[in-house]
């Protein structure tokens, strides 16, 4: 396999219009188990030649920056302006695009949303090799089709993104955590700091199977509110986020879901930690939780212990031992109850090819539809998105 | 019987007599919608009940070819619900049920006749309201929200519509019923629902729409201050942002629109201003009062004369009032005018308010300016009289070297109005070739036959060649067994 690294977005069209092989897209690789892999890959286009800020306009809280930039250094330069794009990232040496064609995001979506509510403009490669552009670099923008939106989260099966522009926000003055362990009902804790007046920035849990579940909210601002928080809820007072804090609840090779409910159903989501042993851990104030399988029979590693647990063997996973199919079906069927969905995220070879990884799909029509005008050669990741698109 | 004929006999069929209209002068109400210079008399209008009747409408059009176009409450300023002679006027006015106010999910769930300020109204006893508030939120429909992608003075904060759709149900334009999202967040799958909401009727029809609801803020600081111009009024807004205040809102009103305002509705704005800024917070009790006591001395160090926080609700809404009123305010001062919807960088906001004097000077076309000011979303109004031969030509040429200036200062030119039919002729401006045709890429999936709202968006329609499905032979990397026949 070919493996480039287009210097700028004319160079990355140029290589696509000579080059009808077929592509996948590599950022810095921290997702790369993510998704079934391709049915083929003849040629890696890797971003990492498209490095750095373009445009960083702070009187205007918005910045433009190519697609190959880890996230970290992108919010390191911003900061050094007070100002930060407000999208956590669970691996930091992500890259740019990475973040947003996995469209992954942490726990202080709550407040700020997530990609799509922070993207304001792109620049993408089509598969065809044709460059094209849609939004701009100011924050309200109706002129056009929003196709930022299509390729949040389009895993790389539509076009290469090669620059982003995003709405920013100031570095909040201060961060206060409330850590609140051994709540016997968490969702309704946080449906109390919800439908409170204290505006969290976050609220998130833990609930690793066997252990106990905490819940540590985030404020932003002004401290009186976290304590106003504690009030209601309990718990202690930090500065600091604990060691959990916007991690995936899976160690590298394990099973990882991303479980997603109406807010008012999130017991159905909090229930399956004891009945399949798995570690839940997420956004409870936005309904997002994800899920971790641990193998049968293994230790349950402790919260940040760094523990890495054996290769998951397809046979069985929980304290059941149930099979993978069936334990991800049932997941599923948890999370479909809870008006949500169930997406595995990453598997372990053995394993996802068992899998259901999606689950039905609304819409996958019409997203066949939208995948043939983008890529009618099907030359991008064939086979790697929903429903084998 | 040409299609129309052939459409308007199926329809009978379908739907009760009250909901097809045929008759002339009936029809004529359609004519228009916001923006009234544009005017076509519908082919036919249908008035469906539900999403089933809009599904079996929209399929028929796709049968027999018939372009379709979808209205609301008509209340566009963009001419994106303006008919088209030869086809169908989809009214959503009887689908106007809010079908569950899901406050513990924080959603409601509504057809999309639902007037804006009903979804609030239904909210607020739980606590929560629904927070894209467009100028028209009394009359508009959540469906031309959507349409739209509406925003509001408050969207500096919270957002436009699209960051508050979770969930949609749509009529292609194959007539095919689907839904996407619901009330959890991030379903699977590409991202149709951000796809569709802001593509003014193009895709397809919603007929219904799962909106996020916010909590109501416990408090609300609305401060109106007085500048001697626009300039400084300018620099005020800058000096506010760059402290790291989100104000939910931050409008300005330059002294041509004050005096609109004030004939029209008498709202008191401080005597004498050349401009006003209207700032508002709101949040936490105490956050507020702690932003509130950043702000007001920026306000002032930045030449503002007077400071005036409302007391109460009354002097709030009188406030809001005068900004609200603008628009139609300005026919008080002029007896036409063209309303714009331009977007600079706000930084630039200074240097466009002077160029936008020069053009008023050099062309001697009065120019009221009103706009959202936190985020540069620009709404001159272009004052001109009808009668006299030629002032509509000269206040149109005024209008566009307004939308120049946005696009030379790196904005965009519609902050909220839409392209529709009037400014489809400026996405050049903006856009490559390339750039519209990628976005019609989208537009041959959802629709290849070209029939929702046809004309509309985009200068130039592009071809979609085969229609998806209708493959002749294999395609070389299907025949390889790399990829997959959809």
């Amino acid at each position: 396999m070919t493996v480039v690294a287009p210097g700028s977005t004319q160079e990355a069209a140029a290589l696509l219009r000579e080059d009808a092989r077929v592509v996948q897209i590599a950022g810095a690789g921290t997702k790369h188990d993510w998704g079934t892999p391709p049915s083929r890959v003849d040629l890696t286009v890797d971003t990492k030649g498209l490095i750095g800020i373009v445009e960083h306009v702070a009187g205007d809280l918005i910045v433009v920056v190519r697609a190959g930039t880890p996230m970290a250094q992108l919010q390191a330069e911003l900061a050094r302006s007070g100002q930060q794009l407000a999208l956590d990232s669970p691996f930091p040496q992500a890259t740019v695009g990475g973040s947003v064609a996995a469209n992954t995001s942490g726990p202080r979506r709550l407040l700020y949303g997530t990609v799509r509510d922070l993207l304001i403009g792109i620049t993408v490669v089509r598969p065809d090799g044709v460059v094209a552009r849609s939004g701009g670099k100011v924050v309200k923008n109706v002129a056009g089709y929003d196709l930022g939106k299509l390729f949040t989260g389009s895993s790389g099966t539509l076009g290469l993104i090669t620059e982003c522009a995003f709405r920013l926000h100031p570095l909040p003055t201060a961060s206060t955590f409330l850590r609140c362990q051994g709540l016997s009902d968490p969702a309704r804790a946080a449906a109390l700091i919800r439908s409170s007046q204290l505006v969290a920035t976050a609220i998130e849990v833990d609930a690793p199977p066997g252990g106990e579940a905490e819940v540590a909210v985030l404020f932003e601002g002004t401290p009186a509110r976290a304590e106003a928080a504690r009030a209601l809820i309990g718990g202690e007072l930090t500065d600091e986020p604990p060691p959990w804090w916007g991690q995936y609840p899976w160690q590298p090779g394990g099973i990882g879901l991303k479980l997603t409910a109406a807010l008012s159903q999130l017991d159905l989501l909090l229930a399956l930690r004891e009945k399949h042993s798995v570690h839940l851990r997420g956004s409870l104030g936005v309904g997002v939780l994800y899920a971790g399988l641990t193998p049968a029979g293994q230790a349950v590693p402790g919260p940040g212990s760094g523990a890495r647990p054996a290769a998951i063997d397809a046979g069985g996973v929980g304290a059941g031992g149930g099979s993978v199919v069936d334990v991800v079906e049932q997941l599923r069927a948890a999370a479909h109850a809870a008006g949500g969905h169930a997406v595995v995220l990453m598997a372990p070879p053995g394993s996802r090819e068992q899998i259901d990884m999606w689950g039905p799909v609304p819409g996958l029509d019409l997203m066949r539809r939208v995948k043939q005008q983008f890529d009618p050669g099907g030359r991008f990741a064939p086979g790697s998105f929903v429903g084998g698109i | 019987m040409n299609p129309l004929q052939e459409l308007t006999t199926r329809l009978r069929g379908l739907l009760s007599p009250a909901q097809v209209i045929t008759d002339r002068q009936q029809l004529r109400t359609y004519e228009c919608d916001g923006l009234a210079q544009y005017r076509v008399i519908p082919g036919l209008v249908v008035l469906p009940h539900d999403a089933a009747q809009c599904a079996a409408i929209v399929g028929h059009c796709a049968e027999l070819g018939v372009p379709f176009v979808a209205r609301g409450s008509g209340t566009g300023l963009s001419g994106g619900a303006l008919p088209h002679a030869a086809g169908v006027l989809i009214v959503t006015a009887q689908m106007r049920s809010i079908v569950e106010v899901a406050a513990a999910d924080e959603r409601a769930i509504v057809e999309p006749g639902v007037i804006n300020l009903d979804v609030t109204k239904a909210a607020r006893p739980h606590g929560y309201y629904y927070a894209p508030d467009p100028s028209s939120q009394q009359i508009c429909s959540i469906g031309g929200n959507v349409a739209e992608n509406s925003g509001g003075a408050h969207c500096l904060k919270y957002g436009f519509t699209t960051n508050h759709v979770t969930g949609l149900e749509l009529v292609t334009p194959q007539g095919e019923l689907v839904s996407l999202g619901g009330r959890a967040p991030d379903p699977p799958g590409y991202d149709l629902i951000g796809a569709f909401v802001g593509s003014e009727g193009t895709l397809g029809i919603t007929t219904q729409v799962t909106v996020r609801l916010t909590r109501s803020p416990e408090a609300v600081c609305t401060v109106l201050a007085g500048y001697v111009g626009a300039k400084e009024a300018g620099n005020a807004t800058s000096a506010v942002i760059a402290a790291g205040v989100v104000p939910a809102a931050i409008e300005m009103m330059d002294a041509l629109a004050i005096e609109a305002a004030e004939a029209a509705v008498h709202c008191g704005y401080p005597a004498g201003a050349g401009a006003v800024l209207i700032v508002e917070l709101d949040g936490p009790a105490a956050e507020v009062d702690a932003q509130f006591a950043r702000v007001e001395p920026l306000l002032r160090e930045h030449g503002a004369f007077e400071v005036r926080v409302a007391r109460d609700e009354a002097e709030r809404a009188l406030i809001w009032k005068g900004r609200k009123s603008a628009f139609a305010a300005v026919g008080r001062i002029s007896p036409d005018y063209i309303v714009q919807d331009g977007v600079i960088p706000r930084t630039a906001l200074p240097e466009v308010l002077r160029r936008i004097a020069l053009l008023s000077q050099e062309h001697g076309v009065r120019v009221a300016n009103v706009f959202h000011a936190g985020d540069g979303n620009l709404h001159p109004l272009v004052l001109f009289d009808d009668a006299v031969p030629g002032a509509a030509a000269h206040a149109e040429e005024v209008s566009a070297a307004i939308l120049d200036l946005c696009i030379e200062h790196g904005g965009s030119i519609t902050g909220e109005h839409g392209v529709g039919m009037d400014k489809a002729k400026h996405m050049p401006l903006m856009y490559t070739s390339d750039d519209l045709d990628t976005m019609q890429l989208l537009r041959c999936a959802f629709d290849p036959a070209g029939i929702a709202n046809p004309g509309k968006v985009f200068p130039t329609p592009r071809l979609c060649g085969e229609a998806p499905g209708r493959r002749k032979g294999a395609h070389p990397l299907q025949e390889a067994g790399i990829a997959e026949v959809f």
